[in-house]
C-alpha cells in the first residue's frame, strides 16, 4: 500500500510538472500578451511594464522563474489587478468556490444517487420515468438558462432568496442548486443503469431467493455496486467544482475562483493563467488519488498493491 | 387518552397562533403595499430629509487598483475620483475648478504654472501638501513604478525623458516651493493642462502611508486617499463600501453618507437586481444594459443616455490595395447609412459621425461628409478603381473582435455595402488580443475600432494617426501636412489660433480618410428617480461628489 502511493505520488508530481510546462509553453505561443491593449502605450512604458514583471528575460529564464515560484508556492503579482498577486486571489476565491462546490456537490450526489436508486427499482414506471426526464432536463439545459430561471421564479417572483451576491447561506442556494443540476442528472443516470444491471445478477437473485427483503438487498447489495463508476466520475467532477463554475459564478455574482480562470485568458494575465492552471490540477490529480482509494472501501476486489504486476 | 387530550389542546394553539401570525402579517403588509394613502399625510420636506443618504450601485467587477498611479480602467479609475481630489475636478459644467488647488498663477509664456494648494486633509488625518504632488508625479514617471498612464504626465517639462530615463526625475518641472506651493514648468504651452489635473495620473498619494505598506492600495484599512469619500470596507470581488470623508476639505456639499457597491458582472442580473429593488441603478457608465432589454426598456421610458467623447470607427489599411487609394476610402465610407445602423441595431441614440472628433470637442460641428451619400460613393469608387487598375472590386475581408455587438454592425455594413458599391465582403472574427495583435502588426484589410477620449481635447484624437507607425494609428497612413499641423498647434497658445490648426488638420484626416467613422459613443442607464446628482463627465467618468437620495 504504501508502496503504491509513494509511486503513485511520483507520477503525480510528474504530471504536474508536465502540465505547468505545456501551459506555460503554449501560454507564451498564443499571440497578444498582458500588455496588448486597445489603447497602445509607448514603447519605453511598455519595456518598463515587461522589466517589472520580468518578461524581458529569455523564455528559459522565466520558465526556471515560473518553475521556482511554483515549487514556492509564491505564483508571482497579478497583470490586471495590480494590487493583489495570485496566491491572494486563489486565497480569497478557493474557499467561495469550495463552498459553492461542497453544497452543489452534496446536492448532486445524494440527489442523484436517490433519484436514480428510485428510478431502477422502478423500472419502466412513472417514477423511473419522471426521475429520468428530471434527469434530461438537467443534463440539457444549460446552467446559465437553469440559473436565470431559478433567479425569476425563487427570487424575483417568489422573493424566497435574493437574485445575487454573496453575503450569508440564502444567497448560496440558488448557485448550488444551478451548479448541481448537470451532476446530478448525470449521477442519477450513471446510478440507474447501473442499477438496473446489478439487480438482474444472480447474487441478487439468490438474495431475493432467501427471502431477503428489497431494501436490505438493495442497501446492503446493489447499492455499493453500482456505485463504482459513480465513483469514477466523482473525481474530475469534485476538481471540477471545488475550483468555481464560471457561469454560475458570475450568474449570481460569487467571488470565487471560476471567474479568474477564464478571465485570465482573455486578458493574457499569465501569472494568473498559471496559478490556476496549477492549483487546479492539482486539486485533481490529488482527487483522482482519493477516487483510487476509494475503489477499495466500495469494491473490496480491489486492492491498492501492484504487486502482481510485477 | 390524557395524552391525546393535551396533543389536541396544543395542536389548536399552535394552529391558532400560525393563524393569527399569518392574519397579523397581511394586515401589517397592507399599508406599505397600498402606499398612496399614507403618503401625502406626512409633510413632505422632513421625510425628503429623512431619506437615509446611500447609495446602492453595482461596480459591476473589482477594482483592479485604488492606486491613481497605477489604475488603467474605468472602474478603478471611477473608485479613485470618489477617494481622491486632484488639482482641479470637473465640475457639473464639464470644466476643470479648483480642488485640491485653492488658486493657481500661469505665467505669460503659459509655461510656469504656480498651485497653492489649501489647507487639507487625508482621510488619515495627515495635512495634504505640495510634496505630495511632487512625490505623486515623479513615481508615476519613475520607470520602476511601470505606471501605464504614465505618458499622461509628458506634458510636464522632462517628463516623458524622465521615463524614458535620459533625464533624471528630480529634472522634472514639478517642485514643491514649500508645504502649499506647488510649481509647475511644462514642455508646451498645453491649454487642456488644468483640465488634465483632473486626470488620476495627476492626483496626489500620501509618501508615508506607501512606504509603510507597498500592497497599501488593495485594502480597505491602509487605503488613504484625499477625496470626497473614503474606502469603509472592501471585500474584494464581492462589495465595497465607501463612506463620506470627514476630512475632504469640501465635505459640506458631500451629501451622500454612503455608497454601497455590489461587484456583479452578469449584466442581465444587474437589471433583475435593480428592478428587484436592490440597487439604485443600472447600466453605464459601470456597466452596460444588456442589449436584448433595451427595447423593452425604452418602450417603458426609462432608459437615459448620454454622450461622451468616443468615436467608434473602421480602420482602412492603407498600405494594402485597394485602400491605399483614397477615392475607394471615401466610397466605402461615404456609402455607409449610420443612422439606419443606431436606428435599427445599436438603439440608444448614438450619434451617426461625419468627422473624427466627438461632439464635445467638436472643430467642425457639421461634419466633413454627409451620411449615406450613395451617389458620391459610387462615382468615387467608379473613379479610385480606375486609378488602382481594376475593373472590380475584389473581395473585402472586415475583422472586428468577438463580441455581439461589432459582430451585429459588421453584418449589417456588409450588407449595405454589398448593395450600396456590389461589393462582397467576408466577415473575420477574431479573439480580442488576437485580434489588436493582428491590427497592430498591418495585418488586416478594414478592421473595427473606437477610441475613448482621455482628456477634452480633439488632440487626443488627431494625435493618433501623426506617425505611420504611432502605436495606435494601426491604418500606416501619415501626412506631412497633418505632422506638421500638430507640432505646430503644441506650440500655439492662442487658443483660437489653434483650433483653427486643429480642424485643418481634421480636414485632412477626412480628406483622405484612413478611418471611417461610424458613430459616437453614448452611455445609457436606469435608475430610481430619487437618485440626484450623479455627474458623467464629458469622458464618460463618473463623479458622486455631488449626488444625493431625495
Amino acid at each position: 500500500m504504501i508502496r503504491y502511493l509513494g509511486k503513485r505520488i511520483i507520477f503525480m508530481l510528474i504530471s504536474l510538472f508536465l502540465i505547468v510546462t505545456a501551459t506555460f509553453f503554449i501560454m507564451k505561443a498564443v499571440p497578444g500578451g498582458p500588455f496588448t491593449s486597445e489603447k497602445q502605450v509607448p514603447p519605453e512604458i511598455k519595456a518598463a511594464l515587461e522589466a517589472k514583471y520580468k518578461l524581458n528575460l529569455p523564455l528559459h529564464e522565466q520558465y526556471f522563474e515560473y518553475l521556482k515560484g511554483v515549487v514556492t508556492w509564491d505564483l508571482g503579482p497579478s497583470f490586471t489587478e495590480k494590487s493583489s498577486n495570485v496566491n491572494d486571489m486563489i486565497n480569497r476565491g478557493f474557499p467561495v468556490s469550495a463552498h459553492l462546490g461542497a453544497q452543489a456537490l452534496l446536492l448532486a450526489i445524494f440527489g442523484g444517487i436517490t433519484l436514480g436508486v428510485i428510478a431502477a427499482l422502478n423500472h419502466n414506471k412513472w417514477q423511473d420515468y419522471s426521475a429520468m426526464v428530471i434527469a434530461v432536463l438537467g443534463l440539457s439545459v444549460p446552467s446559465f438558462i437553469l440559473a436565470s430561471f431559478y433567479q425569476y421564479i425563487f427570487a424575483i417572483n417568489l422573493g424566497w432568496f435574493p437574485i445575487a451576491k454573496w453575503e450569508g447561506f440564502e444567497y448560496t442556494i440558488l448557485p448550488s442548486l444551478a451548479l448541481a443540476a448537470s451532476p446530478m442528472a448525470f449521477i442519477a443516470r450513471l446510478t440507474r443503469s447501473n442499477m438496473i444491471e446489478v439487480m438482474g445478477q444472480d447474487y441478487i437473485k439468490t438474495a431475493k431467493a432467501k427471502g431477503l427483503h428489497t431494501v436490505t438487498i438493495t442497501i446492503k447489495h446493489a447499492i455499493r455496486n453500482a456505485l463504482l463508476p459513480v465513483v469514477t466520475y466523482l473525481g474530475p467532477l469534485i476538481a471540477g467544482i471545488l475550483t468555481g463554475a464560471f457561469v454560475i459564478e458570475r450568474i449570481f455574482g460569487v467571488p470565487g475562483l471560476g471567474r479568474e480562470f477564464v478571465l485570465s485568458i482573455t486578458n493574457r494575465d499569465y501569472t494568473v493563467i498559471m496559478g490556476t492552471t496549477v492549483f487546479y490540477s492539482m486539486i485533481l490529480v490529488v482527487m483522482i488519488l482519493i477516487v483510487d482509494i476509494a475503489y477499495t472501501l466500495v469494491d473490496p476486489r480491489i486492492k491498492l498493491s501492484d504487486a502482481g504486476k510485477e | 387518552m390524557k395524552k391525546n387530550v393535551f396533543a389536541l389542546v396544543s395542536s389548536i394553539a399552535v394552529l391558532g397562533t400560525a393563524l393569527t401570525g399569518c392574519g397579523g402579517g397581511q394586515q401589517a403588509a397592507a399599508p406599505p403595499a397600498g402606499g398612496t394613502p399614507a403618503a401625502p399625510s406626512q409633510p413632505a420636506t422632513p421625510a425628503a430629509e429623512k431619506k437615509p443618504q446611500v447609495l446602492k450601485m453595482n461596480l459591476h467587477s473589482e477594482p483592479p487598483t485604488a492606486d491613481p498611479g497605477l489604475a488603467e480602467d474605468t472602474t478603478s479609475g471611477a473608485i479613485i475620483l470618489a477617494t481622491f481630489d486632484g488639482l482641479t475636478r470637473i465640475g457639473t459644467d464639464d470644466k476643470p475648478h479648483e480642488a485640491a488647488a485653492e488658486s493657481y498663477k500661469v505665467s505669460d509664456d503659459k509655461l510656469t504654472y504656480t498651485f497653492k494648494i489649501r489647507e487639507a486633509k487625508w482621510s488619515n488625518g495627515d495635512p495634504v501638501t505640495a510634496h505630495d504632488f511632487e512625490y505623486a508625479w515623479k513615481r508615476a514617471l519613475d520607470p520602476k513604478t511601470a505606471s501605464n498612464y504614465a505618458y499622461q504626465l509628458y506634458y510636464v517639462k522632462n517628463g516623458e525623458k524622465a521615463n524614458k530615463g535620459e533625464a533624471k526625475l528630480d529634472e522634472v518641472g514639478v517642485k514643491a516651493l514649500d508645504d502649499k506651493t506647488l510649481e509647475v514648468k511644462l514642455e508646451n504651452p498645453t491649454p487642456y493642462f488644468l483640465e488634465l489635473l483632473a486626470f488620476r495620473t495627476y492626483f496626489p498619494v500620501n509618501k508615508k502611508v506607501i512606504d509603510a505598506n507597498p500592497k497599501w492600495a488593495g485594502d480597505a484599512k491602509s487605503h488613504v486617499g484625499n477625496g470626497p469619500f473614503k474606502i469603509e470596507s472592501w471585500e474584494h470581488k464581492s462589495k465595497m463600501v465607501l463612506v463620506k470623508n470627514e476630512n475632504y476639505w469640501d465635505k459640506d456639499n458631500v451629501k451622500l453618507e454612503k455608497i454601497e457597491f455590489s461587484m456583479v458582472e452578469d449584466e442581465n442580473t444587474e437589471l433583475s437586481m435593480f428592478e428587484n429593488g436592490e440597487i439604485d441603478w443600472a447600466g453605464a457608465p459601470m456597466s452596460a444594459l444588456p442589449t436584448d432589454a433595451i427595447p423593452a426598456l425604452k418602450g417603458q421610458g426609462k432608459v437615459q443616455t448620454n454622450p461622451i467623447a468616443g468615436t467608434y470607427w473602421y480602420k482602412f489599411n492603407t498600405e494594402k490595395p485597394p485602400f491605399n487609394n483614397i477615392k475607394v476610402r471615401k466610397a466605402f465610407a461615404y456609402s455607409i447609412n449610420r443612422q439606419a445602423l443606431i436606428d435599427n441595431i445599436l438603439q440608444t441614440g448614438q450619434i451617426p459621425a461625419t468627422g473624427a472628433i466627438p461632439p464635445s470637442m467638436v472643430l467642425n460641428p457639421n461634419g466633413y461628409f454627409k451620411d449615406n451619400d450613395l451617389e458620391n460613393a459610387k462615382k468615387l469608387l467608379e473613379e479610385g478603381l480606375k486609378e488602382v487598375g481594376m475593373s472590380k472590386l475584389p473581395s473585402i475581408t472586415l475583422s472586428y473582435n468577438t463580441s455581439e455587438a461589432h459582430k451585429k454592425i459588421a453584418e449589417a455594413i456588409q450588407d449595405q455595402w454589398k448593395k450600396n458599391l456590389g461589393v462582397d465582403v467576408k466577415l473575420e472574427n477574431k479573439e480580442w488580443k488576437v485580434y489588436l495583435e493582428d491590427m497592430h502588426e498591418g495585418n488586416f484589410q478594414i478592421g473595427r475600432m473606437g477610441w475613448l477620449g482621455d482628456f477634452n481635447d480633439p488632440i487626443n484624437f488627431l494625435e493618433l494617426f501623426k506617425d505611420k507607425m504611432g502605436g495606435n494609428n494601426d491604418t500606416r497612413w501619415e501626412n506631412a501636412k497633418y505632422k506638421e499641423l500638430l507640432n505646430q498647434s503644441a506650440k500655439e497658445s492662442d487658443l483660437e489660433k489653434r483650433k483653427k490648426i486643429l480642424a485643418d488638420a481634421e480636414q485632412i484626416l477626412m480628406d483622405e480618410m484612413p478611418i471611417m467613422p461610424i458613430y459616437w459613443y453614448t452611455q445609457s442607464w436606469i435608475q430610481k428617480p430619487e437618485v440626484k446628482g450623479v455627474h458623467q463627465t464629458g469622458l464618460g467618468d463618473v463623479d458622486w461628489k455631488g449626488a444625493y437620495i431625495e
